[in-house]
């Protein structure tokens, strides 16, 4: 088997200023599946996604990420990569099974850009809806707002990217797919982190404060349906920040735009397919702006000051 | 016609009109204002917190990380919150920008 260790994107827990627009915007707008509720939190899925959940929602009065959690393809992986990051001067937290509903026990640790990263090893399939047995191709929810297949991946604001490379590089068994380079020529201002064979699972831009999130991506299956994300959104007056647009980085297809709290996300088509034993491309300082927008050719002044 | 009240952004004193039903960052936008940085428009990320000198106003859902309760009641609020219901003069205040690494190098622009 191709994929062991760490598999993709599991979990996202945002924080929202108030959980009942949170959970009409996620809903209704955005597209996604309501799979349960707790106290203070309520949890969604793409349509097409099999496990509990993907996005949690945290009443929280404020916007931004509480942590991002990987799944890891078995127990046994879950204690070795604990093992691992112990060894390597990683402190690791527990959280047992049940404390996010549906879920295994997860191992916890903050990273030098501070944000906590997760991983876990279960979680319950509940499936897509269409049967393991002679599917359909889609179903009602495949339409209902901007309808994404699956949360993708998520671009985060620190420090210490470089420690951050290594960490997820050397002890996750993840790969650098690209990089853009400073005005110096050495130092990283971003960085795209791939698990698998996607042109990125996690992506870091250097930034003083830590713990931020830039943007988590929801994925789309064509330009066509970025651009009916676009309608929808113009339809709901979201708050567009960029877009459709191109990246020039992983050449995936975008809309940048902002939920009912302020956090950012993305609908994203496309990308290439990428491996662990290919060569990392480089971005120059000199075209930042097409690397990120490939169409602007400039980053627009929130790309580097507005998250959460 | 809704009505539109007067909204001046110090120090340089700009000035837009900007109706009672849009909030002042909104207002700001459609009337091609400027004075205020605009970030996600939702009241979650504290680009476009602004300080009321004057003038009397609403507020919707805010942040509380940008927004205290002591900051309410100095007239502390964000903008892409905030409905006029009287003409404002206002001045930006910021949560303070924090990007290092960019600090010295000007960003590029296409030819
Ligand atoms: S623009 Fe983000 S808080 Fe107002
Ligand atoms: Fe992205």
């Amino acid at each position: 088997m191709g994929m062991t260790g760490v598999l993709r994107p599991g979990h996202m827990q945002l924080k929202v200023l108030d959980l009942d627009e949170a959970v009409e915007f996620y809903s209704n707008v955005v597209g996604l599946v309501q799979t349960g509720r707790d106290a203070h939190r309520a949890y969604f899925k793409g349509w097409d996604e099999r496990d509990h959940h993907s996005v949690i929602l945290r009443d929280a009065g404020e916007a931004g990420m509480d942590f991002y959690g990987f799944k890891v393809a078995s127990k046994a992986d879950l204690d070795r990569l604990e093992k691992d990051l112990n060894n390597y001067g990683v402190t690791t937290e527990r959280i047992p099974a049940g404390d996010l509903l549906e879920t295994g026990e997860r191992v916890r640790f903050e990273i030098p850009s501070g944000h906590q990263i997760e991983l876990y090893a279960e979680k319950k399939d509940v499936g897509n809806g269409m049967g393991y047995t002679n599917p359909p191709p889609w179903s009602e929810a495949a339409e209902r707002g901007i309808a994404p297949i699956r949360m993708d991946h998520a671009l985060l604001y620190g420090p210490d990217i470089e420690k951050v490379q290594a960490l997820f590089c050397d002890v996750l068994g993840f790969y650098l797919v690209e990089h853009i380079v400073l005005p110096d020529g050495e130092t990283d201002l971003a960085i795209w982190l791939s698990c698998s064979t996607k042109a990125h699972d996690v992506a870091f831009v250097r930034n003083e404060e830590p713990g931020k999130l830039h943007h988590t991506a929801f994925l789309l299956e064509s330009w066509e349906k970025v651009l009916r994300a676009a309608d929808l959104m113009s339809m709901n007056k979201v708050s567009i920040d960029m877009g459709p647009t191109r990246h020039g980085v992983t050449r995936g297809t975008t809309i940048y735009a902002f939920d009912n709290s302020g956090n950012r996300f993305e609908t994203f088509c496309g990308g290439y397919q990428s491996y662990p034993d290919w060569k990392p491309i480089t971005w120059t300082w000199e075209e930042v702006g097409p690397a990120v927008f490939y169409h602007d050719r400039k980053l627009n002044e929130a790309f580097l000051s507005v998250y959460t | 016609m809704t009505t539109a009240y007067t909204v001046t952004v110090l120090p340089e004193g700009t000035a837009f009109a900007s109706a009672a039903d849009r909030s002042v960052l909104h207002g700001m936008e459609q009337s091609c204002g400027r004075g205020i940085q605009v970030g996600c428009r939702s009241g979650g990320c504290g680009v476009c917190r602004i300080t009321v000198l004057s003038g009397t106003y609403t507020t919707k859902r805010m942040s509380k990380a940008f927004v205290t309760e002591d900051d309410l009641r100095a007239g502390v609020v964000l903008s892409c919150r905030t409905y006029p219901t009287s003409d404002l003069t206002v001045q930006c205040a910021p949560k303070p920008a924090a990007t290092a690494p960019l600090a010295s190098a000007e960003t590029p622009r296409p030819d």
